[in-house]
């Protein structure tokens, strides 16, 4: 039994198999022998291989949990089994292929939330850039539309287990709305997970920060704040109006994407990062009776969490490795607001909003590390970019954990996943079909890597 | 007899200086020669010299004679001041009186404006304003004038304010009758500053360019006035050369500044007098240190309204400390023995200077050094105390009359007389009419009291029982005056003061409109002695401590007694060792990493590496337990743009190299304390990436608490940044930008061979000049070349020198600077960015040029979407020198984990990958002699980890620099509990501000701008693109 062809192990711990990013020692013909096992591995998953036994990993369920020897089975698209293979005698002829995993760790595939990924290609390069349209109110801009599944920085984001990201439009008051895809796909169609999951207003900030030649930058006080807030107020006064009521006179689209906000199937996305903002975001929510408030961004969140815990609202923080607002902060506060959150029991996942933010994808897990490092445990800091961005998404029965029943939406990586030195993803599924592991850049790595005869 | 000769002088005198004018007269002149006798006041007749009830006497515009017991002549107009007193007139060096005011400030807008836009024979740049002459355009402003006299003003030096070569100031004394008579000096001094104010030319776009610009001025006016067979006539160095001989004022406006004035003053053997900010006691014993002369504003800052607490959040300590502190600005100038003289400058309201002034003595100015500040001082700075700034014989007779003493809070100027000319703010000679009233009228009786200071007293009126206001005016003996009967019904009256009855006669309206006749008669006096305040008392102000620097996680120094000779050795503990015990110990020799090894330092260098070293007996030694922790050296980045002052980029000529960012270094940035809590001890600070070649780099190291220059690595090569690609092809800042050269990759190689080409002829003339002896130059009448600092800095690296880091990213261009260097015999020192590096990585490893990479960056613009991750790796496995840099003050905090990266992609050791922060930017940085790894010898620049360091759960725990602590933890700890108990303290003593009823601003929240590579100054990052 234990000689059936399709068992592959993965033995050496020290010796990552996936040659395609690592410099093993056996050298060329090891090169060889596992291009051609991960190669058959693609193919026939995506041809036979749809009963995939994963066992003795460790895997980390998302949820705060972690089973240490463990027996997954994908049936499908979805997770059959997740246990403990201690006393279960696993008969492999009941399915397709068995991969012993010893020593590695199965992971949720991550969750990239609130990010422009897919949307643009050269960032500089107005021709490839498709993230922000013309106009202040446009809840009917739909990002997905322009989601790139052929995108160039897509491949390098999901080789270090990111497989889902909320691709979101920008600019404006309201920038329009956001879906959740999965990182593969023919199409945005087939790609898609969630589609319009939620509208995101860019809450007005009462107070600025500019540049200026007498005083450096500095804070300045909003001068259109009122006229801003007065503006949203009543757009959100007619739009619902106009969702409440049956009789229609005249079709409004930027109305008529709203109704998700107002009936509870959408999230209101509010992008706010100053506390006294944050309060006010809040406020406004109430006011509209938002089901699905969600504060994105949220740098001074940890302030005010039992405002936002009361309220029962979840956080998108912004990306952790960041610097602190003001001189006077403790000098680590933007490392350790994650932890804050956490403390205080509110909802919150991690993402990256900001300077080349889709390149910065593929480190979303390093910054859960640097959580990790300042104060949360390190499954915490998994489920922060797992199953607590799954649960704000409402997308928490389909993934973001690793249980029996939901998608087979996984990741294996040879070390801890959250650690960059040891984060190396040697296979990953999405809905329970096998991933391809390389992309431009590892083809040019390849190239040159031949071109010099290195190892 | 004595008698006689006096008034046998003044009738001699008098008859002497009787001026002329050339003006013809309409009808008779009205010359008088009146002698005017100012007596029984108390007269500073100087800032030292108090004659109380001494008597003045002047005439024509001048002092005949100040003292005790003088004999009033006969014919003298005599004004009886009654204890009143005299004072000098003030002197201000930094006026805008009667002068055109300061343009608005450059703003970029439209295309790039390369060339002057002055037409003319003037100089090449628009900021150089040499040949302005204040005295040619200036008119008298009556009304500024009556605002600056009633301040205690006399005389003025009105000043151009424009540009950074600013021409002559004009010494006027305020409000006499027409400019002819008011102008004292014409051209009173030069004018200096590194800001470009109204020019719209491009260069200088930052303070390091504006800094390059005067010292070439400078060089360019030396050869201007040496070189007699020039072909060129330029306006601008003649009247440089004219004006470089008066007092040359510089504005500072801040203590770096200043301090950077002063370096420029010593390069070319200048004593600036500078404009201070009103900042200098943060740095005082640097701001001692330059033995120059001050112009000491009093523009303290407002308080903040910090009722809102998540506001107040955004208003930092040093903002709070220095709005608390501001006013001790001018007493550290006297307390460390400068020369300086204050001014009114800077004050949004100039009442406020008396204000400020008594504000200033408060806070332990002494009111002798005050006045010397304000008089004899400014006169002595421009060379006129022979005309001014006492009131001794013969000087101009420019002097105030006050009330009381100018430091009492009651004190009002009540006269000021310039040049023996009067300007009357209020009456001397006001009876006192203080008592207690009854007022007749047909009606009814009521009764007044005035009370209170004689020159305005309070007044009451008794309306049955009930007091009411009485409100008054009171001038040339005729008294207005009205009050309410009942809510509604007002009476009005007025009336004449009849001195010799004491009383008020006059008519008055009733509210219904009918008239009446009424008598206020003087019944009683009022308690007029004014109540002893318990002004001896000092109050305590509670100040808290200066701190080093002056920022965020600032210290105080240890003590205050005395200046410290070598001060920022005082600011960290100074242990003369430190024994670190039982560490893992990542040596960077070889792949040698030593577990449970201890080290040991002894005055900043390494001395021992072994296990169990028993515990130092010297004094001052510490002990670290570094069980479980690793050690390693200290970061070094080899592209960082933290701590510059205003501007990274000089970027309006294709070559700035004649810029250095060692002058423009801001040691109080707080992304230095942050950096050396990501273990970061070294730093290379770069020009940006805006021309392809930019200006030259400083090396430093993170020592926070000292002094800019100590900041700098000691005795380190000299780098300059090169830059390649789409940012010198200004590719990403909009299509206006298409004018200057270069605009492709083709042009880029011909622009270096252009300047390599030029710097050798260069310096093959200097060098045959240098050979030539005195009597060659002599007798062939050579001149000397001119120097050019913009070419001295590419004939350095033509002479290895000077080492090039260059920003590049395409293969192509790195492959083309290779070969430029080639062909001019030098190599490239280092590839900054060089993301595609790996496709030239043999190339590069033939030319022996170093390799500084991100780690992951990609897809921010064209020419970087073939960069890949494992770059770092195969320029490693190549043999090229590797670092990985951060170019962003957020991502050096953890550039442990960057270089960590390179294990995920490419796989190198961890030794090899800690290497890219640590030994490898030391070789590339020539200091790897010293520092770059744990080796008996080198300097202890080291980092304790709480973890493997090359793992994303390390955290720096302390930071060692010259083997003293910069960073720890438990330190870390205390300094933020010090900034929330410093917070709250003057939060609260604002809170008190508040409620008494002082002017309060919202907080600003003022930070130091975060600088990339692109960064221009003026102009928003997004316009000029990424990286």
């Amino acid at each position: 039994m234990e000689t059936k062809s399709n068992m592959i192990k993965f033995k050496n711990k020290f010796n990552p198999p996936n040659p395609l990013l690592q410099g093993g020692k056996t050298g060329f013909l090891k090169l060889v022998v596992f291009l051609f096992v991960l190669v058959s591995i693609r193919l026939n998953a995506q041809k036979t291989y749809t009963h995939i036994a994963l066992i003795n990993a460790t895997a980390h369920l998302g949820n705060g949990k972690l089973i240490e020897n463990s027996l997954v089975v994908i049936n499908k698209n979805k997770l059959e089994v997740v246990s403990s293979i201690t006393g279960i005698r696993l008969n492999p002829s009941s399915y397709d292929t068995v991969i012993d995993l010893a020593g590695k760790q199965i992971y949720p595939g991550i969750i990239n939330t609130n990010n422009v990924l897919g949307l643009h290609d050269a960032e500089a390069v107005r021709a490839t850039r498709d993230f922000s349209e013309v106009g202040n109110i446009n809840p009917h801009v739909r990002a997905l539309i322009a989601y790139n599944t052929d995108n160039l920085i897509t491949p390098t984001v999901k080789t270090n287990g990111i497989l889902y990201t909320q691709v979101t439009p920008r600019d404006g008051l309201i920038s329009g709305s956001s879906s959740l895809m999965a990182l593969e796909g023919w199409n945005w169609e087939d790609a898609v997970l969630k589609a319009d999951d939620g509208i995101h207003l860019n809450f007005p900030k009462a107070v600025k920060r500019k540049y200026s030649e007498e005083d450096g930058m500095s804070n300045v006080v909003n001068k259109n704040y009122t006229n801003e807030i007065n503006y949203l107020n009543k757009f959100f006064e007619d739009a619902q109006a106009y969702c409440l009521t049956s009789i229609i006179t005249e079709k409004n689209i930027r109305f008529e994407a709203m109704r998700g906000v107002f009936n509870g199937t959408a999230n209101l996305y509010l992008h706010t990062e100053k506390a006294k903002d944050i309060v006010s975001a809040i406020n406004f929510a109430k006011k509209f009776s938002i089901k699905k408030p969600v504060i994105v961004g949220g740098k001074e969140s940890y302030k005010i969490t039992s405002i936002l815990k009361q309220n029962n609202i979840p956080v998108m923080l912004n990306r952790v490795n960041d610097l602190p607002d003001n001189a006077d902060d403790n000098i680590d506060i933007v490392f350790r607001t994650p932890y804050l959150l956490q403390k205080d029991s509110v909802l919150f996942c991690l993402q990256l909003e900001g300077d080349m933010e889709a390149m910065q994808s593929r480190n979303l897990p390093f910054n859960a590390g640097v959580a990790a490092a300042y104060g949360l445990t390190k499954e915490q800091a998994l489920a922060s970019i797992t199953s607590n961005a799954a649960k704000i998404l409402g997308v928490e029965k389909e993934i973001g954990t690793i249980e029996e029943g939901k998608l087979a939406s996984i990741v294996v990586s040879d070390g801890d996943i959250l650690d960059i030195k040891t984060n190396n993803i040697i296979l990953a599924y999405i809905a329970g079909k096998s991933v391809v592991l390389n992309n431009k850049q590892t083809e040019l790595y390849l190239k040159y890597k031949t071109k010099y005869g290195i190892k | 007899m004595k008698r006689i000769t006096v008034l046998i002088v003044l009738i001699f005198f008098s008859v002497k200086f009787y001026t002329q004018s050339t003006f013809p007269t309409n009808g008779a002149p009205f010359n008088t020669h009146s002698i005017y006798a100012f007596t029984n006041a108390n007269i500073f007749i100087d800032f030292e010299t108090l004659v109380k009830n001494g008597t003045l006497l002047i005439q024509d515009g001048k002092i005949l004679n100040v003292g005790e017991k003088l004999e009033v002549p006969k014919n003298a107009v005599v004004y009886d001041l009654k204890g009143k007193f005299i004072y000098p007139s003030f002197i201000d060096l930094y006026s805008d009186y009667g002068v055109s005011e300061n343009k608005a400030p450059h703003r970029t807008s439209g295309g790039p404006q390369m060339e002057s836009s002055v037409k003319g024979a003037y100089g090449w740049n628009q900021a150089i304003r040499s040949d302005y002459e204040a005295y040619k355009s200036f008119v008298i402003n009556k009304e500024k004038g009556d605002e600056l006299k009633k301040l205690g003003f006399g005389t003025v030096l009105s000043c151009p304010k424009d540009g950074i070569v600013r021409g002559s100031g004009v010494l006027v004394n305020l409000g006499v009758k027409n400019e002819n008579e008011s102008v004292i000096l014409d051209k009173a001094a030069g004018f200096y500053s590194f800001s470009k104010g109204s020019s719209t030319q491009d260069y200088p776009s930052s303070l390091t360019g504006g800094i390059a610009l005067l010292r070439q001025t400078y060089y360019d006016a030396i050869w201007y006035a040496q070189n007699k067979n020039k072909t060129e006539y330029n306006i601008s160095l003649d009247a440089f050369n004219k004006i470089k001989d008066l007092p040359a004022i510089f504005e500072g406006n801040d203590k770096f500044n200043d301090l950077r004035a002063a370096k420029v003053g010593k390069e070319f053997n200048v004593k600036y007098i500078i404009k201070a900010g009103g900042n200098e006691y943060q740095r005082i014993n640097d701001i001692q240190t330059s033995q120059l002369k001050y112009i000491v504003p009093l523009n303290f800052p407002v308080a903040y309204d910090v009722e809102d607490p998540l506001d107040a959040e955004t208003v930092s300590m040093a903002e709070l400390k220095h709005w608390e502190l501001a006013p001790t600005n001018p007493a550290q100038f006297e307390k460390n023995f400068i020369q300086f003289c204050l001014t009114s400058a800077d004050l949004k309201d100039k009442k406020e200077f008396l204000t400020n002034l008594r504000k200033a003595v408060k806070y332990g100015l002494s009111e002798k050094m005050a006045l010397k500040a304000l008089t004899l001082n400014p006169a002595t700075f421009l060379n006129v105390q022979d005309k001014m700034g006492s009131l001794k014989k013969d000087l101009s007779a420019n002097f105030f009359i006050s009330n009381r003493s100018i430091f009492d809070n009651e004190a009002v100027v009540m006269q000021s007389w310039v040049a023996g000319e009067p300007t009357i703010f209020s009456d001397i000679n006001v009876p006192d009419i203080r008592g207690n009233y009854v007022l007749n009228t047909p009606d009814k009786k009521y009764k007044v009291k005035f009370w209170g200071d004689v020159t305005k007293p309070l007044a009451k009126i008794t309306i049955d029982t009930t007091g009411k206001n009485l409100s008054y005016s009171f001038s040339n003996n005729l008294i207005t005056f009205s009050f309410l009967v009942d809510s509604a019904k007002i009476v009005r009256a007025d009336g004449i003061y009849n001195a010799n009855t004491r009383s008020f006669d006059g008519k008055g309206q009733w509210a219904n409109g009918d008239w009446f006749d009424f008598k206020m008669s003087y019944e009683s006096a009022v308690d007029t002695t004014t109540k002893q305040k318990p002004a001896a008392k000092k109050v305590d102000l509670n100040l808290g401590k200066v701190y080093y620097p002056f920022n965020s996680y600032g210290e105080p120094l240890p003590d205050e007694q005395g200046v410290f000779k070598d001060q920022w050795n005082k600011f960290k503990n100074r242990y003369s060792a430190i024994l670190i015990k039982n560490a893992t110990i990542w040596t960077n020799n070889g792949d040698s990493v030593l577990k449970d090894h201890d080290v040991y330092v002894v005055d900043g260098k390494i001395v021992r590496i072994a296990k169990n070293i028993d515990a130092p007996k010297l004094a001052f030694a510490k002990v670290i337990d570094a069980t479980g922790k690793h050690l390693t050296p200290g970061i070094i980045d080899e592209h960082s743009h933290i701590a510059l002052t205003a501007g990274v980029n000089e970027g309006a000529k294709a070559s700035s190299s004649e810029v250095r960012m060692g002058d423009v270094i801001n040691p109080e940035d707080v992304n230095i304390y942050r950096q050396l809590s990501g273990g970061v001890t070294c730093a290379q600070l770069l020009h940006g990436s805006a021309n392809p070649i930019g200006g030259q780099s400083a090396i430093i190291k993170l020592r926070w608490g000292h002094a800019a220059e100590d900041l700098k690595y000691e005795k380190a090569d000299g780098f300059i940044k090169f830059a390649l690609g789409e940012n010198v092809k200004q590719s990403n800042w909009g299509e206006q930008n298409s004018i200057r050269f270069p605009q492709s990759r083709m042009g880029v190689e011909q622009l270096y061979k252009d300047y390599f080409t030029r710097a050798k002829e260069y310096d093959l003339q200097w060098q045959s000049f240098s050979k030539l002896s005195p009597k060659e130059i002599e007798k062939n009448k050579i001149a000397s070349p001119r120097k050019d600092l913009e070419l001295d800095a590419v004939a350095e690296i033509l002479n290895k020198k000077r080492f090039i880091t260059c920003h590049s990213y395409v293969q192509s261009e790195i492959n083309m600077l290779m070969h430029v260097a080639d062909s001019f015999g030098f190599k490239v020192n280092t590839f900054t960015h060089i993301l595609e590096g790996y496709k030239v990585a043999d190339k590069m490893k033939a030319h022996g040029v170093s390799a500084s990479t991100f780690a992951d960056w990609w897809a921010y613009k064209n020419e970087v979407m073939e960069a890949i991750p494992y770059n770092a790796a195969i320029l490693t496995k190549m043999g090229v020198n590797v670092s990985v840099n951060s170019d962003d003050a957020e991502m050096a905090r953890r550039l442990n984990q960057e270089a960590a990266k390179a294990i995920k992609y490419g796989g190198l050791t961890e030794v090899e990958a800690l290497k890219l922060v640590t030994l490898n930017p030391a070789k590339m940085l020539h200091i790897d002699d010293k520092v770059g790894s744990i080796k008996v010898g080198k300097v202890a620049d080291l980092v304790l980890w709480t973890d493997n360091p090359l793992s994303v759960y390390a955290i720096a725990d302390k930071t060692i620099i010259d083997g003293q602590i910069y960073f720890d933890r438990e330190e870390d700890a205390k300094l933020r509990q010090d900034i929330k108990t410093e917070r709250a303290r003057i939060i609260a003593k604002l809170l008190v501000e508040k409620q008494k009823g002082a002017k309060v601003e919202k907080p600003k929240g003022k930070h130091e701008r975060l600088y990339h590579c692109n960064t221009i100054e003026g102009v928003d990052e997004e316009i000029t693109g990424h990286r």
